[in-house]
């Protein structure tokens, strides 16, 4: 049994839900027992850091603290927390004036924190602590035929040096063959969602959303396999249909976030995958699975037409 | 009509921290070329760097440009000096905002609901900060995002009431002791 | 003999006069023991400054003499001729630098002042337990090494076996001819690159005083300059090259294919071949990775066919060993392969292409008969050139590759020349055509209807956003000169990477005892005034091995680096400085903790007398033994414990 400092950030309780629930499905049968930081706080992520950087990395500080008393690395799914979690993290050890301040910060709140941590993502984790051969012993339902796009998005790549490659990543791609689907080429797969500014310029977002669905269904996925990051999954997913409206397309690429992926081979139903929380349904596509007749290679309608 | 310059403001931008290489910056344009959202920046990335070292303060804070980054860190990859574009961008938004500059775009308004929801809760509270924003800057176009917030709503992802955690204590007592003195 | 010691502080001019109270400090010098005369003067460097020394020697009987004036960098040469001529040892001299470490870096006169008179103390202490030394002298052989023949080792060859004298030049690859044998057209002049070489390469195969060593490397060198040895492998051909008359029917027959490295992959040779037409010495060899015979037993078709039965299946590898007086490198480079960097493509992406491939496309000789062409085998209608691949980047190089941006404008020229109406598109950052004819280069470029963004490329995408790009390369890059983000489709990209060291760099310099740069280039022993010699005496170096740049620079360094071979040559002797460290065999205890610690490799043990001993010619006189003997049994001539203990008295009373 492997243990890890569990950070989920804000958003893996609202619209990261349905990957929170498949996270915590999978873990127990991958020998990982996460535990969650006690009542954490928000990380700040990029807008905080475009209010205050200062303030910012106080509140990143603050969940890093919290994940030091506990001795163990710290784990998040969310690729936006990874990324400012690590920033802190590097950043505190080359500018003394800011590690002092935020120190200062940390004090009056009763906080220490020593730069020991060692921040990860989830999907680095599956990679590399729990494996793909052992992923692989552990797929009770191999999702064979199921042509998949592995969608890494930026800040689980970028700007990290060393990791998986910063511009084709692969990981995704190798686990999404572990459990017995077949990952179609996918030059887009770690371009940006936009999902940061969906909110204040969700034209400009959409844009970008529709060229990473169309792009996937130009080289032939019927799903996405997406990484754990809310943001992400719910760009592709809850905001397909906006898309559609907006461009007149007809996507209908099921967004299975990677441990949902993971649940359902490892064989758990619909629920338990948090299958059910997905906007564009996967229930079609993932029957013959469940079903256990025969690989999706008998599902002949093509995953979208375009306008 | 000469144009103003403020010759500190390169210093000023230098000293804030993950910043310090913008010195070192050869103009070469991979991180404009790189920008996803190249094509929305009334000055790409490049530019605003330039105009910073030339000193156009306001030219740049009074612009949308710098707002429209979404941190996909293509620019920050890319750069043969190993500069951070992206940070540099955050860094200004946050002197921006710290100055009350008042460039065309509502992502300004967005950053503040983000920062008070925070505040408020200690953590996220999507719908809350999200609801405050359309108020704030276009109640129609929240119409417009209602099927997906429905869509939303119905799968379990959009919780209507907060979660606040006792941690948000925590949080306004580092916010008191650093606004205070903001970083010098 | 009594140590009557002179001391002479110069003015030099204002340079230190007008921080130190050289009249004070000459006054000074009086005081201290053994001084019999202390005089203070403008020059000392100049004639009448020499003079006074030579006269005190001559009259007061001064045999020690002290100069305080400025670094020994400057005049320590100067003024030991001059001790030497008054009739002395010139090691019964010692210099006070009381200008470079003093007057020109102390802001207040008296603290100067107190200064100079503090090291002008430690000279005089010191110089008093000077002992006189002989320099040595060893002989210089007069044959020399070169290794590596492209352009650089072809020139330098060719001075040295035109002077008369003996030239051994080793080349790894079955030919040489280097990388300019690959190129098409040279710049600015647009010389065919192969009619300019090949003369050069037959006159080299003609040659009485050069013995060629292709196919062949350096296995191990020692000695020192004037004094190497050397041992070759000639690695084996399987083919007698006293037989070979390079017919080539072997290879005609032989049926194995396999990627053409001269060709850059573009095209196939036979497991029996030569690497291409003009090759020198024009003898086939036998790649035994491919041949069939030695993988399987099998085939011995080429054997079959020879009609000179100069195929030998059992020939070996043979071990040369040579003497030689000088050694020059000049091992070349290799181009930064682009494929880490992903974003643009190549590997991934078809008909992204390097510089190298492209050279070898255009080259009438070449694997496409001198024709541009896609991987479908149409012509480009669009080309774009991005520069500074790999070059100018933290992530890669940090170095700019000095050569890129004049291949760069050549090929947009050959562009315009081989397909007709391309659209030619240059990506750069800065232009560098610095050379003589470089600019002139660029503007006929320009005219020439080629295209200049100014803006490093971002990307290289096949994602089409819009049906134009649509079974296109599309660049996304800002023109940084209007200031908007744009995207360009194009059919082909040619990524212009920089010259970078071999792989192999490090063990090369480890051979033949040279440092390299952080960027794995050789270090020369000055970067502005002694490019081509190393801080080893007798090995030199010349071309892309030092650093990245164009033919002209290469010729003209291999010239130079022959130059300073012929003048050792002709001098015949070499004189090595006395200053260099001894070991008393009766106090050595054969630990050899020195062995390891000199950085020359200039100790060896000797087994049967079981005590260390230090060849002289090669020690330094660093001093890293001298200080890490647990014995103490090293003494370093020059800098005696006594002699240092000295000076440093001099400074701290």
């Amino acid at each position: 049994m492997r243990y890890y400092a569990y950070y989920p950030g804000c958003s893996m309780e609202a619209t990261g839900a349905p990957v929170e629930m498949a996270i915590k499905t999978i873990a127990k049968p991958l020998d990982i027992e996460l535990v969650e930081l006690e009542d954490w706080t928000c990380c700040g992520s990029s807008p905080f850091s475009g209010v205050d950087k200062v303030k910012a990395m106080a509140i990143t500080a603050r969940v890093l603290a919290q994940a030091e008393k506990t001795g163990l690395d710290l784990v998040t799914p969310c690729s936006s927390c990874y990324t400012i979690l690590h920033e802190a993290n590097d950043l505190m050890k080359e500018d003394h004036k800011l590690a002092w301040q935020v120190h200062e910060a940390l004090t009056t709140i009763g906080l220490n924190y020593n730069g020991t941590v060692r921040v990860r993502h989830i999907v680095e984790v599956l990679y590399n602590d729990v494996g793909l051969e052992s992923l692989a012993s552990k797929v009770k339902r191999p999702l064979t035929g199921l042509k998949v796009a592995c969608y890494h998005g930026c800040q689980q790549v970028r700007p990290e040096y060393g990791y998986d490659d910063r511009e084709y990543p692969d990981w995704l791609d190798q686990i999404a063959r572990a459990l017995g689907a077949e990952p179609v080429n996918y030059p887009l797969k770690a371009k940006c969602c936009g999902s940061s500014l969906v909110i204040s310029e969700t034209d400009m977002a959409l844009e970008l959303i529709h060229r990473l669905l169309q792009n996937a269904s130009d080289n032939g996925a019927q799903a996405i396999v997406s990484t754990t990051c809310p943001l992400c999954h719910t760009a592709l997913d809850a905001y397909q249909p906006s898309v559609n409206s907006k461009f007149k397309t007809r996507f209908n690429l099921p967004v299975l976030a990677v441990p949902q992926a993971i649940a359902v081979a490892l064989g758990f139903d619909f629920k338990q995958a948090a299958l059910d929380g997905n906007v564009v349904s996967p229930r079609k596509l993932l029957n013959p699975y469940f079903s256990g007749r025969a690989p999706a290679a008998t599902v002949k309608e093509p995953a979208q037409k375009a306008a | 009509m000469q144009t103003k310059l403020k010759p500190d403001f390169l210093d000023e931008v230098a000293s804030i921290p993950a910043c310090g290489k913008i010195n070192e910056c050869i103009q070469c344009g991979v991180c404009s070329g790189s920008c996803t959202t190249a094509a929305h920046w009334e000055y790409p990335p490049r530019k605003i760097i330039a105009m910073v070292r030339a000193g156009l303060k306001d030219e740049v804070l009074n612009s949308s440009s710098i707002w429209y980054c979404v941190s996909c860190y293509l620019c920050t990859a890319r750069c043969p000096r190993d500069i951070k574009p992206a940070n540099i961008m955050h860094a200004l938004e946050a002197i921006a905002l710290k100055e009350n500059y008042k460039p065309p775009t509502k992502t300004t308004t967005m950053y503040r609901s983000f920062a008070r929801s925070i505040e408020r809760n200690g953590r996220i509270y999507e719908f809350g900060f999200m609801l405050e924003y359309f108020l704030k800057t276009n109640p129609f176009a929240a119409l417009k995002m209602l099927p997906m917030a429905f869509n939303l709503l119905i799968h379990k992802r959009m919780p209507l009431l907060p979660k606040s955690v006792e941690g948000r204590r925590e949080l306004n007592r580092m916010f008191s002791n650093i606004s205070t003195g903001g970083y010098r | 003999m009594e140590p009557r010691i002179g001391v002479y502080v110069c003015h030099c001019g204002s340079n230190i006069a007008g921080m130190v109270d050289v009249e004070k400090v000459a006054e000074f010098a009086k005081t201290l023991p053994a001084v019999v005369v202390s005089r203070d003067y403008k020059f000392m460097c100049s004639d009448p400054g020499q003079d006074l020394i030579k006269n005190d020697i001559k009259e007061l009987g001064v045999n020690r003499v002290v100069v305080a004036s400025c670094s020994p960098q400057m005049h320590e040469p100067t003024f030991r001729r001059a001790v030497q001529e008054g009739g002395l040892n010139p090691y019964y001299f010692e210099m006070a630098n009381i200008r470079e470490h003093c007057s020109w870096v102390t802001e207040s006169r008296k603290e100067a002042t107190e200064k100079a008179k503090a090291l002008v103390s430690a000279a005089v202490r010191r110089v008093f337990y000077h002992q006189p030394l002989e320099n040595k002298e060893v002989p210089v052989h007069p044959d020399t090494l070169v290794v590596g023949a492209g352009i650089a080792g072809i020139q330098a060859a060719l001075e040295i076996a035109n002077s008369g004298h003996k030239v051994y030049l080793v080349e790894r690859e079955p030919s040489i001819g280097g990388h300019m044998m690959q190129l098409d057209k040279t710049f600015p002049t647009l010389d065919c690159s192969a009619c300019i070489l090949t003369p050069k390469m037959s006159m080299v195969g003609a040659h009485p005083g050069i013995e060629l060593l292709t196919y062949s490397e350096v296995d191990y060198v020692s000695g020192y300059v004037g004094n190497f040895r050397v041992k070759i492998r000639k690695k084996a051909r399987y083919v007698d090259s006293t037989k070979c008359n390079g017919c080539g029917t072997c290879v005609t027959k032989c049926p194995v294919k396999v990627d053409s490295e001269f060709d850059e992959r573009l095209s196939k040779r036979k497991a029996i071949y030569t690497p291409f037409a003009q090759a020198v010495p024009n003898v086939t060899v036998i790649d035994r990775e491919h041949c069939t015979y030695f993988l399987k037993g099998k085939c011995r078709a080429c054997e079959k066919f020879c009609e000179r039965n100069a195929i030998d299946f059992q020939q070996e590898d043979e071990i040369l060993d040579i003497e030689v007086g000088n050694i020059i490198l000049t091992t070349g480079y290799q181009l930064f392969d682009p494929t880490p960097v992903k974003e643009y493509g190549y590997g991934r992406l078809d008909n992204v292409i390097t510089s190298l491939e492209f050279e070898r496309m255009v080259n009438s000789a070449g694997p496409t008969s001198g024709h541009v062409l896609l991987k479908n085998g149409q012509e480009p209608r669009s080309v774009a050139l991005i520069h500074c691949v790999g070059s100018r980047d933290e992530k890669y190089h940090t170095y700019c590759s000095r050569v890129c941006c004049m291949y760069a404008l050549k090929f947009a020229h050959l562009l315009k020349e081989h397909v007709q109406g391309a659209k030619v598109y240059e990506f750069y950052i800065d232009i560098r055509s610095f050379g003589k004819g470089y600019e002139e280069f660029y503007n006929r470029v320009q005219k020439e209807g080629t295209v200049f963004f100014r803006g490093r490329p971002g990307e290289v995408t096949e994602v089409a956003l819009t049906p134009e790009e649509k079974g296109k390369l599309i660049v996304q890059f800002e023109d940084t000169l209007v200031g908007k983000q744009m995207r360009l489709p194009v059919e082909m990209v040619v990524l212009c990477s920089g010259i970078e060291a071999h792989g192999d760099a490090q063990d090369v310099a480890h051979t033949f005892n040279i440092s390299i740069g952080k960027d794995h280039f050789f270090t020369e022993k000055h970067p502005k005034l002694d490019p081509v010699a190393t801080m080893t005496d007798g090995i030199f170096i010349a071309g892309c091995c030092q650093g990245p740049k164009d033919i002209p620079d290469t010729v003209a360094q291999a010239s130079a680096a022959a130059a300073r071979v012929l003048a050792l040559i002709n001098k015949g002797k070499v004189e090595i400085e006395a200053d260099t460290a001894f070991i008393d065999e009766a106090r050595c205890s054969g630990c050899r903790v020195c062995n390891l610690l000199c950085p020359y490799n200039a100790i060896s043990f000797i087994e049967k007398d079981k005590v260390s001993r230090i060849n002289e010619a090669l020690c330094k006189g660093c001093g890293t033994c001298v200080a890490g003997c647990p014995s103490g049994a090293i003494t370093h001539r020059h800098f005696t414990n006594e002699q240092i203990n000295a000076e440093l008295e001099g400074i701290l009373v």
